[in-house]
């Protein structure tokens, strides 16, 4: 895991054949923009992916994620920017001439085809033998668990089955890339959970690159060897997925990525910070004196404690039992903060707050702060409804 | 859905229940009795036996070759038509196929004498040819002008049927096959070829059925030399006043069009979605 956030140096030469300490670069963008009828959907972005990663574009809708895709696709044409494969330029090489393939949002398996031929669609244009094509398709029919379908009618499998023909079809002429747009989409949460352990032994056991855009942040977590978070066409943050959870670049990925209390402080010296009328002893270091700042504490890094020996104190305005734990809405100098805690606190109770040094992380501003963090106006469902609005063109 | 909705919905079809037996099944029974009857009205099949006859072979023969050229050229032409419209945005689908069926706006006479001024031996084309000292073409009165004409005015029956499967295929469809290795050419033969089957058999259908009995048209652009069933059913009920005859030459041509259709219909088997 940690490998992949050293920087190699430029052109470093790979070890052949397994162990890889420095991975090859595979696909590289370098400043690559886009815009579609004068809107910018990709603002000069710089990528480089690695062989054998598993990485994935999360944003939100619109953020240019898919239009990433495209472009290494081939299905896109970059206005500028080069996109590179294996230190080649190929910008202008044709979709079908490219060492990727892609398993696409909604599966696009052709209608007209069954199951065996909709695999086979890509042998069959290179004049394989049909032996060679038999014994290929099978094995993909046992990689995605679909042996026995091979006269299936694909209008007539259920949505799982379908996403696994888009698969083995994707997968049978071998690439060198895998690209993924949002290919559990479409598919139920307990079905989805499967997928992705599937989808990562897959990439695990074939050793091919993955590229997979979603714009679910559990998913990008539980999956991913690096995580780039995009927004407004631009990429916030690339990292691991401790490294984006734990170390948010800015408020947009801290809001993006699980929950959490965005607070305006001020850095009054190293490791110590002011927010919400208390000082507070932190790890972080290296900012101007009494810089403002965006302050980041996690809903389950926050201690509920009785209120004189609370740091903050609060009047709870709502709790809601989740399962696990209790989601605590309380508000403090008029900022409403998230708690999760297993102890029942109840409405209207005044409760004090503790806060642990490293449970704080300090983020410089940026064009996102004070859009996100304040839980005032919370809503699951709404959050829920933005995050799942259909993907860009 | 209550008892009123149901009755209500019952009556609405009335109206066309009455025109179909008005003016589509008694027509067609007229046919058949006219067909199967002398002058007397005695039962009899001496009117389909007379068309062993070589000439009405002939012509039977001739109006089959006519309309299956012409519906061959009406594919090969509105095929990349119809794929060019259909690639181009909702707005600008909409204006090309109006200007695909502007000229049926336009009375079928005229538009068959304009051919007819056009092809003549003195006509505009030739007249043209000559101006820029090239010899003239002898076009009207050949099977070429009559086999255009058909081509010319049934054309738009086989582009909006093409055009109408076509802008339904999902452009992912088109993307995933260049993503698999397909070239312009493979991603025509292999997806959007078998994927507007049901349009061309439609598109056959509907250029054929009209082409194989139309009459008009040869009698103008082939100056009478070129009989076609219509032609020759036609003259049956205008100038011979053998109502019998012109009943059975419809009568059997009706049978040629059901058999192609169901020969049409064997080769689109499953979604074939042909109007016959």
């Amino acid at each position: 895991m940690n490998e992949k956030k050293i920087l190699e140096p430029e052109g470093a030469t790979p070890l052949a054949n397994g162990t890889v300490n420095t991975p090859k670069k595979i696909v590289q963008l370098k400043n690559v923009a886009k815009s579609f009828d004068g809107e910018v959907v990709l603002d000069h972005i710089n990528l480089d992916v690695h062989e054998k990663e598993f990485m994935t574009l999360l944003g939100p809708s619109g953020c240019g994620k898919s239009t990433t895709l495209r472009i290494i696709a081939g299905f896109v044409t970059p206005d500028t920017g080069d996109v590179m494969f294996e230190d080649v330029k190929i910008n202008d090489v044709p979709a079908h001439k490219r060492h990727v393939n892609t398993v696409f949002q909604k599966y696009a398996l052709f209608p007209h085809l069954n199951v065996y031929e909709n695999i086979a669609f890509a042998l069959r244009l290179n004049k394989v033998s049909e032996e060679e094509i038999y014994e290929r398709v099978e094995e993909m029919l046992a990689m995605v668990n679909l042996k026995g379908f091979e006269k299936r009618d694909v209008n007539l499998l259920s949505g799982g089955q379908q996403q696994r023909v888009a698969i083995a079809r994707a997968l049978i002429n071998k690439p060198k890339v895998l690209l993924l747009d949002e290919p559990l989409g479409a598919l139920d949460l307990k079905l989805r959970k499967d997928m992705q352990n599937e989808l990562k032994n897959m990439q695990r056991k074939t050793g091919i690159t993955f590229i997979y855009v979603t714009h679910d942040q559990e998913e990008a977590l539980s999956m991913s060897d690096t995580v780039v978070v995009m927004a407004n066409g631009k990429i916030q943050q690339i990292g691991t997925p401790t490294d984006i959870y734990n170390e948010p670049e800015n408020a947009f990925v801290a809001d993006f990525i699980g929950e959490s209390n965005i607070i305006d402080g001020i850095m009054l010296d190293d490791y110590r910070v002011r927010f919400s009328g208390h000082e507070f002893e932190c790890l972080d270091k290296g900012f101007d004196k009494n810089e403002a700042v965006d302050v980041v504490v996690r809903p389950e890094d926050v201690d509920v404690v009785a209120p004189e020996k609370g740091m903050l104190t609060g009047e709870v305005t709502s709790v809601t039992f989740k399962g696990v734990h209790y989601e605590i809405i309380v508000n403090i100098n008029n900022f409403k903060w998230m708690i999760q805690s297993t102890d029942y606190v109840s409405p209207n109770q005044t409760i004090g707050i503790y806060i642990e040094p490293d449970a704080i992380h300090i983020m410089k501003k940026s064009e996102f702060s004070n859009m996100f963090g304040d839980y005032s106006s919370f809503s699951d469902e709404l959050d829920k409804l933005s995050d799942t609005t259909e993907e860009e063109e | 859905m209550n008892k009123k909705g149901t009755l209500l919905r019952q009556a609405a079809a009335y109206p066309h229940i009455v025109w179909s037996l008005l003016f589509i099944i008694a027509p067609l029974i007229f046919v058949a009795y006219y067909a199967f009857t002398d002058k007397e009205g005695n039962f009899t099949f001496d009117n389909i036996s007379a068309m062993a006859e070589p000439s009405y072979l002939e012509v039977f023969l001739r109006s089959l070759c006519f309309a299956f050229l012409a519906t061959v050229i009406c594919l090969v032409i509105a095929y990349p038509v119809a794929y060019f419209i259909s690639k181009t945005s909702p707005k600008m689908q909409k204006i090309l196929i109006m200007l695909v069926t502007l000229p049926q706006w336009l009375n079928f006479l005229i538009r068959t004498y304009s051919w007819m001024a056009l092809l003549e031996d003195t006509g505009i084309i030739n007249s043209l040819l000559v101006s820029i000292g090239l010899d003239p073409i002898h076009m009207i009165n050949t099977p070429f002008a009559v086999i255009l004409g058909m081509v010319y005015n049934f054309l738009p029956y086989m582009i909006i049927p093409l055009h109408s499967v076509m802008a339904k295929i999902d452009v992912r469809l088109l993307e995933a096959a260049s993503d698999l290795g397909c070239n312009q050419f493979q991603v025509m033969t292999r997806v959007v070829l078998p994927l507007s089957k049901s349009g061309i058999i439609s598109g056959i259908t509907m250029v054929f059925v009209p082409s194989i009995s139309t009459f008009y048209i040869s009698q103008k652009l082939g100056g009478g030399n070129f009989d076609l069933i219509g032609d020759t059913i036609e003259r049956q009920f205008q100038t011979a006043y053998n109502y019998n005859l012109g009943a059975a030459m419809s009568f059997v041509l009706m049978i040629l069009i059901i058999i192609s259709m169901a020969v049409m219909n064997k080769y689109s088997d499953d979604d074939g979605g042909v109007i016959v």
